[in-house]
């Protein structure tokens, strides 16, 4: 049972990383344009 | 961090260090017509090109571009046309913000009910396959700290809408739901400090995070109405030119005063009521936006002219009476206010199952109570039950029945080319007894009547090729007539603002105008060819699919009439021509509102379709209305529905759409109740253990949402 201690801080972690990356795209208006961000993942930006 | 995603930036090294001060102006353009990814790199690049412009973005979704620099307007929609875009400059005070605080805290509380769901699961996973005594509580306790903090947050919109609707002493739907997550969450922490069997931490977030994928996906629909109908506004042209001692300036509308002395261009709208101080014998204006008159009226030095005439004769200038709120055009808006007052409160279906529901639901959580503790004299037993039930029978099936399915019609219509404003109307649409039409702008457009006598075949060509030249509404109506004309290649078009279209053809002088430009005998328009001339009529014609969509709806025992403010022998005609029987004319905005208000009073439910200024006050005042999207501003905020396209010809699908909308939503209820059935009596024995409420929960809310989606599958 001592691997729970372990265990459970660890999915917690995993769940707030997630979470805050989730935040992270909300604050960079990433949900604003989906049909825009489908599209411009066929655009060449290296010229 | 914008910047590497926009192509365009990495480019120009220069400009990416400019965009560190974006403070400079913000032009927004509608680009109608943008597709594709190749069409954003294009636009992006073609105006990323220019050293005034700073940033380029388009957003596919809204088709709009937003650049930040100080280039003007007007020279950006002319690159983005030389790239082969049509671009209209939006009014940037009429557009909803951009910033959707709104959407974004759902969003937020969404991630954080989705953040402490996954987490609960998981402990709950490990309780449901077999742990006990301590470790059960401790697994309790953990989930009891990560869902606790989340419900206060992530569910606060149900307790705010709860709470609003128990002040006025009404049931929403939010009641049940917060009483069942407040329950819920408080029993389970106390079962967790008592080392109980049962706690349903689980229960309440997911219930959270379900309800408020509802609320999510309801805002996002009724955000993209608002914001494209906040576009038509925003495309308005709402300036003007105010005469000052050295010529013409631009001012916007609400600059102009009284006195003021304004230029009005052929083919432009009035601003403000004023009276014509021009002497000349070509003045014509348009009033059927305001009268219903499809016939130009001749204007006279001294005449007065209302605020939303159409000026299509000659320029004239007028002295400024009224302005702003003063105006004839605002002062219909204080009808238009008194008659959505006067109309009696809808209640939504969602509204009316809830009424039904939540009484039920708090009376089968009550009586389960109450029969558990006469049996057993236990409360803890008793109120555990009594919670299961309560979790069991509101599920978030309820809450998300209609919004389900109100926002796939809602897509599907807008495929259709109509635009939903409200989200009851389809409901409401789905009851009426009675259409009526308005005549002129809604049954009927201008068309130009063109000789095939008068036009030799060469000429008809030229004709045809200038009318293409311009987007004045009369060269679209010559265009549409002349559709299929072989074209001809004019040289040296050019585009005579408020004038008309000259132009080379062989040599030969060609010119498309009002009659006073032309030199002609004439005052309306017409074209002239060398030394020949010919006027041009301009008469009206049904729009397409009118006679079709008629027939389905009298075929469907609707009781379609005519509702005009035009003159009779007008009026008749239409109606023979669509057979319909009954119809009234030369009606003022006050005899229409009172006959839609007479008609309800008699029990009828109206929906009412119409235009004009003088069919705003009835369109507010009817069960449910529609207005195309070239109706005058005040019409198209009184109509629940706009129509984007010329076509009637869809308008029948509308009426099968908002049907459909509503008998799905019924069954969706009716899901619901049928999982109530069979999951009550296990909760009320009490064998309603998180599991199950756990798979109840789930299965009942997937249902439902696909049964939502079956709208967007029927062609």
């Amino acid at each position: 049972m001592n691997v729970l201690v372990i265990l459970i801080p660890v999915s917690l972690i995993l769940g707030l990383l997630g979470f805050g990356l989730f935040l992270w795209t909300i604050r960079n208006n990433q949900y604003e344009d989906l049909e825009g961000a489908a599209a411009r993942m066929l655009l060449e930006d290296d010229t | 961090m914008t910047t590497a995603v926009c192509p365009g930036c990495t480019i120009h090294p220069e400009v990416s260090k400019l965009l560190e001060e974006p403070t400079l102006g913000k032009v927004v353009l509608s680009v109608p017509t943008i597709r594709c990814a190749a069409c954003i790199s294009k636009i992006e690049k073609a105006l990323m090109l220019r050293d005034d412009v700073d940033q380029a973005r388009v957003n596919l979704s809204q088709k709009r571009v937003y650049v930040s620099g100080d280039a003007e307007p007007h020279i950006l929609s002319e690159v983005l046309r030389a790239v082969g875009f049509e671009a209209f400059p939006l009014n940037e005070a009429d557009l909803t913000p951009i910033d959707d605080q709104m959407g974004r805290s759902l969003l937020i509380r969404l991630g954080v009910a989705g953040f402490a769901m996954m987490n609960v699961m998981l402990l709950s996973v490990a309780v449901w396959s077999g742990a006990t005594e301590a470790t059960r509580q401790l697994f309790h306790l953990i989930s009891a700290l990560i869902a606790l903090p989340a419900i206060v947050y992530a569910a606060e919109p149900f307790y705010m809408s709860a709470w609003s609707a128990l002040r006025v002493r009404q049931l929403n739907m939010d009641v049940p739901i917060t009483l069942a997550i407040f329950l819920t969450a408080g029993l389970s922490t106390y079962e967790s400090f008592f080392g109980g069997h049962h706690a349903y931490f689980d229960a309440a977030i997911s219930l959270t995070f379900f309800l408020l994928i509802g609320r999510y996906l309801d805002h996002r629909t009724r955000r993209f109405a608002q914001s494209a109908a906040s576009e038509l506004t925003a495309l308005e042209v709402s300036t003007a030119e105010r005469k000052t001692g050295s010529g013409y300036q631009t001012v916007s509308f609400n600059m102009l005063g009284v006195g003021d002395t304004v230029l009005i261009s052929s083919g432009s709208r009035v601003p403000v009521d004023g009276l014509v101080t021009t002497d000349s014998i070509s003045l014509m204006t348009d009033c059927s936006f305001l009268t219903g008159e499809s016939e130009p009226v001749i204007r006279h030095v001294g005449d007065s002219v209302h605020a939303g005439e159409i000026n299509i004769g000659a320029p004239f200038e007028i002295r400024a009476t009224a302005v702003g709120e003063k105006t004839s055009l605002r002062q219909m808006s204080a009808a238009v206010a008194l008659a959505e007052a006067s109309k009696s409160r809808y209640t939504s279906l969602a509204d009316r199952a809830a009424l039904l529901y939540a009484p039920l639901v708090h009376i089968l959580a009550l009586a389960a109570f109450v029969i558990w503790y006469i049996g057993t004299s236990d409360v803890r037993t008793s109120l555990n039950v009594a919670n299961a039930v309560l979790i069991i029978t509101c599920p978030c099936a309820l809450g998300l029945a209609v919004p389900a399915v109100s926002i796939t019609a809602i897509g599907r219509l807008f495929s259709m080319g109509y635009l939903v404003k409200d989200g009851t109307a389809l409901e409401r649409i789905s009851e009426i007894d009675t259409v009526i039409f308005d005549k002129t702008g809604t049954l009927t457009i201008p068309k130009a009547h063109i000789n095939d006598e008068d036009f030799q075949p060469h000429e008809r060509g030229i004709l045809a090729s200038l009318a293409a030249q311009s987007k004045h509404p009369i060269s679209t109506a010559i265009a549409e007539t002349l559709n299929g004309t072989p074209l001809c290649k004019l040289e040296n078009v050019q585009d005579h603002k408020g004038q008309g279209v000259s132009a080379e053809h062989s040599g030969e002088k060609v010119q498309l105008g009002h009659g006073t430009w032309l030199n002609a005998p004439f005052t309306g328009p017409g074209v002239r060819i060398g030394s020949k001339m010919y006027p041009i009529a301009i008469t009206e014609k049904l729009r397409d699919g009118a006679s079709e969509t008629i027939g389905n709806l009298q075929g469907r025992g609707l009781n379609v009439i005519l509702l005009s403010g035009d003159r009779e022998e007008k009026v008749r005609q239409v109606a023979k021509d669509l057979s319909v029987d009954s119809f009234l004319f030369e009606r003022s905005p006050e005899e229409k509102l009172a006959f839609v208000e007479k008609l309800a009073g008699a029990g009828n439910k109206v929906l009412m379709v119409g235009d004009g200024l003088n069919d705003t006050a009835a369109l507010a005042a009817a069960h449910a209305s529609v207005a195309p999207s070239k109706a005058l501003d005040a019409a198209r905020a009184a109509a629940d529905i706009l129509f984007l396209r010329t076509s009637l010809r869809s308008f029948p699908e509308l009426l099968d759409v908002s049907a459909q909308t509503v008998r799905l939503s019924k069954q969706n209820f009716n899901l619901a109740t049928v999982y109530n059935v069979i999951a009550v009596p296990v909760a009320f024995a009490g064998l309603a253990t998180p599991l199950i409420a756990a798979i109840a929960m789930s299965l009942s809310s997937i249902t439902v949402l696909i049964n939502g989606l079956r709208i967007g599958r029927r062609a």
